[in-house]
């Protein structure tokens, strides 16, 4: 009953999303992730940017709590989603991740239909009442990540079958057929070709209206197309984070500025 | 200056030789070399092969030529019309069933006749020959006075030694007179073939009988015994597959990492290991001894042989579920379904083919193992008869196909080495149906992308 307004009081002193403070992950002994503050502001899209092995997919992963099911991972300092602590002990992950979804490097639909990789999500949280509304919830979802016109005719294929750009995009239909409010994408192009990249990109653009979009990516090109904010990871240290532009026209760190001019990574 | 300071040894060959273009048709030693091992590597494989093939042959035709005989029984068949008076005549005679024997060898004697063949019966003959017709025949018509009247045909079994000289395993030259059989008495069998009373049939009771005693290799069958491996396995299937299964997915994917599940990992690798008769002594002290568990029976067999099964299908369906891509679990995870979730919807149905593999595989070792039966004592034990219900399967001192092979093989009668065979033939169909089942239901399993 009392926590309600703390939650409006949280809202109000700060209009982020998501707010890091002083995040440590270690990984047995080694450290990881060390002293990570971020802001991640509502309905935008922002990328975290770095060389190979910076900590940006394990800062990613410990928004959702992806982590956890690692055994030697750990993880200090506090995570907020609209100003309530994540690893808070009274948090489910499970529930959490209905609310925070991921979308991953390799496209990975279940070996089941079309159909059932969508409903799924929803059949397990109870999403729909019946077979009608669960029919809605996975056109509605098809059609948000671009993908109705091309499957509405073979839902009952199975979704391995599709191309590697077409999986990915079922893949990212799943996640919102939950109804999260924030996706996470975990080099979500990587194994793509460039035109099954430009397409994710635009979808990803246009879901930026309704949900928080936190991505992690190789390629700078693609931050500076679809990012609003970006952050440059470097060593498990949050080396500086701003407006995209910014960061790649005016950078103020000298990593940053080696980085993405190609000096190193 | 600085062509001094180089060591002559790498300034000397790019100075003599300039870069002559080599020649792919010439075949270079370093080259030569690998594809020599290589053909040698392919010709140890196929020797290998070889050579497993060449004793899988002689292994499958010693059995099948050794153990065909057993599924041919000879029998003398007689067909005959036996009167209410006939009946009543020899129901009023001191010796009943002499009377019967008697009305058995006149009409046997007819058929010779009807054939052409002229040939004296004597009663000790056909008695060596058939053992004593007289009080089966007697019991029949006893039970069915209504076929009083009207032709009766009798398949009566032969006796083994007639048997033996059937399928060849006695001949004239190896046998000798005795009381089970002389050597004039062959050429009655002999006419007695010719005028198609003596006849070869398929041996439908070595298939569906129950043990017989030592004195009477003929009529001893597989069937009791196929009934209380039956039931073995129900015993084992139904405590292995869960307990097992259960294990491993606890172990695979809840467990935590420490020294405490490390232990338990390295034992159920030993227990696999561990020699069957180990679980025999095991399954006596603590089943039988201990919880006073009655002894030759399914149940106690079932329990022996689960202990032995548990480890195989553990260890193998938890390399089936390592097999089940990582990137499956976090699909399911990242859409917010609970670990249980995601292990029982999408990781144990893509494990399944191999767990199914794995414990049918078990099952097979189980359905042939004898060691561990010999100390429940059911090696020894004459299986008579068949169960009478359903529970008592489980609980009635029964034997199994193994064990009973093993005390067939053990009885001084040849009759019953073939009978052991025999026996061995029925036990490799039920292994090879076992495994023909495991490639179906994974395929089966498998085409569900």
């Amino acid at each position: 009953m009392n926590e309600m307004p703390s939650i409006e009081q949280a809202n109000a002193m700060s209009d982020s999303k998501i707010s890091a403070n002083k995040v440590q992950v270690y990984y047995g002994d080694t450290h990881a992730i060390k002293d990570v503050d971020i802001e991640i502001q509502p309905r935008s899209v922002t990328s975290f940017i770095g060389p190979s092995g910076c900590g940006k997919s394990t800062f990613l992963r410990t928004i959702n709590r992806m982590n956890d099911t690692i055994d030697i991972c750990r993880v200090e300092g506090s995570i907020k989603i609209d100003g309530e602590d994540i690893y808070d002990p009274k948090v489910d992950p499970v529930q959490l991740r209905a609310k925070v979804g991921m979308v991953f490097q390799k496209p990975n639909p279940f070996p089941k239909s079309i159909y059932d990789n969508i409903a799924y999500g929803p059949r397990i949280h109870g999403l729909a009442r019946n077979k009608a509304e669960l029919d809605d919830i996975v056109s509605s979802s098809l059609q948000k990540a671009g993908l109705w016109e091309e499957v509405k005719n073979r839902l009952d294929e199975p979704g391995t079958g599709m191309s590697g750009g077409q999986q990915q995009r079922l893949c990212i239909a799943r996640a919102i057929a939950v109804s999260p409010e924030v996706i996470l994408m975990d080099e979500p192009c990587s194994a793509l070709d460039p035109i099954a990249t430009a397409k994710v990109e635009e979808l990803i653009d246009e879901l930026r209206e309704n949900f928080t979009i936190v991505i992690v990516t190789h390629s700078m090109q693609q931050a500076a197309r679809v990012s609003q904010r970006t952050a440059f990871f470097h060593l498990g240290i949050l080396v500086e984070e701003g407006p995209t532009e910014d960061i790649f026209t005016n950078p103020k760190d000298k990593r940053t500025q080696d980085y993405i001019t190609g000096r190193f990574g | 200056m600085t062509d001094a300071t180089l060591p002559p040894e790498t300034a000397q060959p790019a100075a003599k030789t300039p870069m002559q273009p080599k020649s792919l048709y010439a075949i270079d030693d370093l080259t030569r070399k690998r594809n020599a091992a290589e053909k040698r590597f392919q010709a140890y494989g196929i020797t290998a092969i070889g050579i497993g093939l060449f004793f899988l042959v002689v292994l499958a035709y010693a059995i099948i030529s050794q153990g065909i005989p057993a599924f041919s029984r000879t029998v003398v068949e007689v067909e005959f019309t036996l009167t209410q008076a006939q009946y009543e005549e020899a129901e009023g005679t001191l010796f009943k069933t002499r009377a019967y024997e008697e009305i058995f060898i006149g009409a046997l004697t007819g058929q010779l006749q009807d054939s052409g063949i002229e040939t004296p019966v004597e009663p000790e003959a056909i008695e060596r020959i058939v053992g004593k017709p007289g009080g089966t025949i007697r019991e029949f018509f006893r039970e069915n006075e209504d076929r009083l009247g009207e032709p009766v045909q009798f398949d009566l079994a032969a006796s083994s030694r007639v048997d033996g000289y059937m399928s060849g395993r006695i001949t004239r030259e190896s046998m000798t007179d005795s009381r089970f059989l002389m050597k004039s008495d062959l050429d009655l069998v002999d006419n007695l073939v010719e005028a198609q009373v003596i006849k070869t049939v398929f041996n439908w009771p070595f298939i569906t009988g129950a043990d017989a005693g030592v004195d009477n290799a003929a009529a001893a069958g597989i069937g009791a015994s196929v009934v209380g491996s039956f039931f073995m396995m129900l015993v084992v299937l139904f405590l292995s597959l869960p307990i097992g299964v259960a294990a491993s997915i606890y172990l695979e994917e809840f467990a935590p990492q420490n020294r405490f599940t490390d232990l338990i990992e390295v034992n159920i690798s030993n227990l696999a290991a561990v020699p069957s008769i180990v679980f025999g002594i095991l399954g006596l002290a603590v089943f039988i001894q201990f919880m006073h568990l009655p002894q030759s029976a399914p149940l106690v067999g079932g329990l022996v042989l689960t202990l032995m099964t548990l480890p195989t299908i553990i260890i193998s369906t938890r390399a089936s579920l390592k097999a089940v891509p990582p990137s499956i679990r976090d699909a399911a995870l990242g859409v917010g379904a609970s670990k249980m979730q995601a292990t029982f919807h999408h990781v144990l149905p893509l494990a399944m083919p191999g767990i199914l593999t794995g414990t049918i595989i078990g099952l097979a070792q189980a359905l042939g193992e004898t060691a561990p039966l010999l100390l429940i004592g059911m090696v020894g034990f004459v299986a008579r008869g068949y169960p009478e219900g359903f529970i008592e399967g489980f609980t009635e001192p029964n034997s199994a196909m193994p064990a009973q092979i093993y005390t067939w093989a053990a009885r001084s009668d040849l009759a019953f080495t073939e009978k052991a065979w025999g026996g061995i033939v029925v036990l490799l169909i039920f292994l090879l149906s076992m495994n023909i089942l495991a490639i179906i239901l994974r395929r089966r399993f498998e085409r569900r992308w």
